[in-house]
């Protein structure tokens, strides 16, 4: 693979998607803090919300330790350089969100759909197009539940709202590589030359640096990941593994490689409540292709109706459940352990 | 032969038609009018073979002959950006105006929390909230009837062929008028909505989920009497409506997994998110007529203002 002299974004996930392993506890000063550091490692992008994005506060996802406001102004007015974005999931939050994380001082906001309903993003991406310099991207997510082809006409309707980045998300990290060179390579033939091309990963099969830089090398130009890989399930595409790995690669991230190992190191994982890694758990995520923040849930209602989490989550992946339908795991969890006489 | 009222239907679509099938069947409403903007629209198409005026020129292509023709309720099956042009018209007309939008300029209506005040308030506008709402601010009273509910939050999930354009393209009003409505008709003090749009086949049968927060400790026994008597209420116009698990009870929180399958009139029976926002709309419309029959409510032309 020849990638040398290709220059990429990398886009830090762990104040946003790493609130999912926190439980949504980050505090404001942790924030503040790691984002700092990140400013001056170099990094950037850096995503700033509520896991489950602007507006996710709720009983369903988890209620926060700040409000994505408190998070974003706090956050956008320290930094030099790095940039902010917000995450918003139609259903969940509004364009009224869109308009307070603006006025907190992002420079750019992903408007996330599952992969086959790009189309609730028209009222987002349309408002944000209105927004004179704000970046627009374009995130579906659970790539994997649908073929190529299929993806990348999602992908232009999102491009048709206005946005001027589009991504192909694996939520459940069950992509291999070929799966991401595939979507990716077919994305940059049919989208427009100037729009930009993302790649999200999850590491639940260990696949997120490979399914990376596959994705750079079929045309993506900005990649996800998240320092100590801190984020929902096994985490996102660890970071400052995938720096060193461009850097031997020669692809520029325009990141300080040793000032990313400290952060991931000293202030990442000194935070991580549980070691976020491929464990028996993550790794059915990626195995099952479910969606990546149902798995703190699974392991609650596991323990709390005497079943085994494993079960729980392929039953999950088999009935092809989305993101956001974290409600249905305790009702699902009932079911099974009604039918194994556990309640 | 038992009197009804005379009713027109906007908006010739799924929902326009589903609520067609089943006012057919009403023993207080006779739809006579079905008012499209598209003239090859199958759905006037249908309106016309069961026997309804129709016109392709939206409300105005009624308008001349609704009194004539003895309209005194409309039901509004378009969108949240033509329903105030379109309740204007026809109040100004004497008709009654059933908004299935969400665009909620009139009261709110769930049917067996608060439709006995909406008709005794003699509304000429009322508002069917969405459908998530119709299918979730039901329990959310019946919670908050027992004891204060601090925060409501419901999370509707829908199948993918179920969720029309309009609800595309308007899915914040979705949120934002179902979270109204479970503060102002489900009765706590702060509301939120959550909408989940899933493709998989075979689509699945609505679900949804009600979770509240009540200040004080909930009394366990007295809200599931009360859940399980409003959801025999619901049953009563949308027979599908099931308790599938709960009430769940965790501290304070509160948890109902709900499930809703429709009739199956016109749209398939996954879709209980449409069906339920047509029986309620129905339901209501049979109060007033049950009103106006009685010469209880006699609509009156409304002045555009």
């Amino acid at each position: 693979m020849d990638l040398k002299g290709k220059k990429i974004t990398v886009h830090d996930m762990c104040l946003r998607d790493g609130m999912h392993p926190k439980r949504h506890q980050i505090t404001v000063a942790q924030m503040v803090d790691i984002a700092k550091a990140m400013d001056d490692a170099g990094i950037p992008l850096i995503e700033v919300t509520h896991g489950d994005g602007l507006g996710g506060a709720s009983v369903n996802y988890g209620f926060p330790a700040a409000s994505d406001q408190e998070y974003l102004t706090a956050v956008c007015r320290e930094m030099k350089n790095t940039k902010v974005s917000a995450l918003l999931l139609p259903g969940i939050g509004t364009v009224d969100h869109l308009k307070m994380a603006v006025d907190c001082g992002i420079s750019t906001i992903r408007v996330a759909t599952h992969c086959t309903e790009a189309d609730v993003s028209e009222q987002h991406l349309t408002m944000a197009s209105q927004i004179k310099g704000l970046d627009r991207v374009g995130f579906l997510m659970m790539a994997h539940m649908i073929e190529a082809d299929e993806l990348v006409a999602q992908l232009k309707l999102m491009e048709g709202y206005g946005a001027n980045c589009v991504y192909i998300t694996d939520s459940a990290g069950y992509m291999l590589p070929d799966d991401v060179a595939s979507r990716v390579a077919l994305a940059r033939a049919e989208l427009k030359p100037e729009t930009e091309l993302g790649f999200h990963g999850h590491h639940n099969l260990a696949m997120g640096i490979a399914n990376s830089l596959a994705a750079v090398e079929a045309g993506a130009n900005r990649i996800d990941g998240s320092l100590a890989g801190l984020g929902a399930g096994a985490g996102n595409t660890p970071l400052e593994v995938f720096i060193a790995v461009c850097e031997r690669m020669g692809v520029e991230t325009g990141v300080d490689l040793f000032k990313a190992m400290d952060i991931a190191e000293d202030k990442i994982v000194p935070m991580m409540d549980h070691l976020v890694r491929v464990d028996r758990d993550s790794l059915t995520l990626g195995y099952a292709g479910v969606y990546s923040s149902f798995l703190l849930f699974a392991k609650r209602s596991a323990a709390k109706y005497k079943l085994s989490s494993r079960d729980i989550l392929v039953e999950l992946g088999r009935r092809r459940t989305v993101g956001g339908q974290e409600d249905m795991i305790e009702d699902l969890a009932l079911d099974m352990a009604r039918a194994r006489g556990t309640i | 032969m038992s009197k009804k009222v005379k009713a027109a239907i906007i908006g010739p679509g799924n929902i326009g038609t589903d609520l067609l099938m089943k006012a057919m069947r009403s023993e207080l409403i006779e739809p006579v009018w079905m008012v499209g903007v598209e003239a090859d629209s199958p759905g006037l198409k249908r309106a016309r073979e069961m026997g309804l005026k129709t016109t392709a020129d939206g409300v105005d292509g009624m308008v001349p002959s609704m009194r004539a023709d003895g309209v005194q309720i409309c039901f509004d099956a378009t969108s949240a950006y033509v329903h105030a042009e379109n309740s204007r018209k026809v109040n100004a007309q004497g008709a009654v105006m059933i908004d299935l939008t969400p665009a909620a300029i009139g009261p709110f209506c769930v049917p067996p929390v608060n439709l006995a005040q909406a008709v005794a308030a003699r509304a000429m506008n009322v508002n069917m909230v969405t459908c998530g709402g119709q299918a979730t601010i039901p329990l959310v009273a019946a919670v908050s009837r027992v004891q204060a509910v601090s925060y409501g939050e419901i999370v509707a999930t829908v199948s993918s062929k179920s969720a029309g354009p309009g609800t595309r393209k308007n899915i914040d009003e979705f949120t934002r008028t179902t979270a109204s409505g479970i503060e102002k008709v489900g009765g706590a003090a702060a509301g939120k909505a959550i909408i989940i749009i899933n493709p998989a086949e075979p689509p699945l049968i609505m679900r949804d989920t009600v979770h509240c927060l009540t200040v004080d400790e909930p009394d366990q026994a007295a809200i599931t009497r009360s859940v399980l008597a409003m959801i025999e209420e619901v049953q009563k116009y949308v027979p599908g409506y099931l308790l599938k698990n709960g009430p769940v009870f965790d501290g304070k929180r509160v948890s109902i997994y709900m499930e809703v399958e429709g009739l199956g009139d016109f749209l398939p029976k996954y879709a209980g998110n449409l069906d339920i926002m047509t029986a309620a709309g129905l339901r209501t419309a049979e109060m007033y007529a049950q009103e106006i029959l009685a010469g209880n409510f006699v609509p009156h032309a409304t002045q555009a203002n």
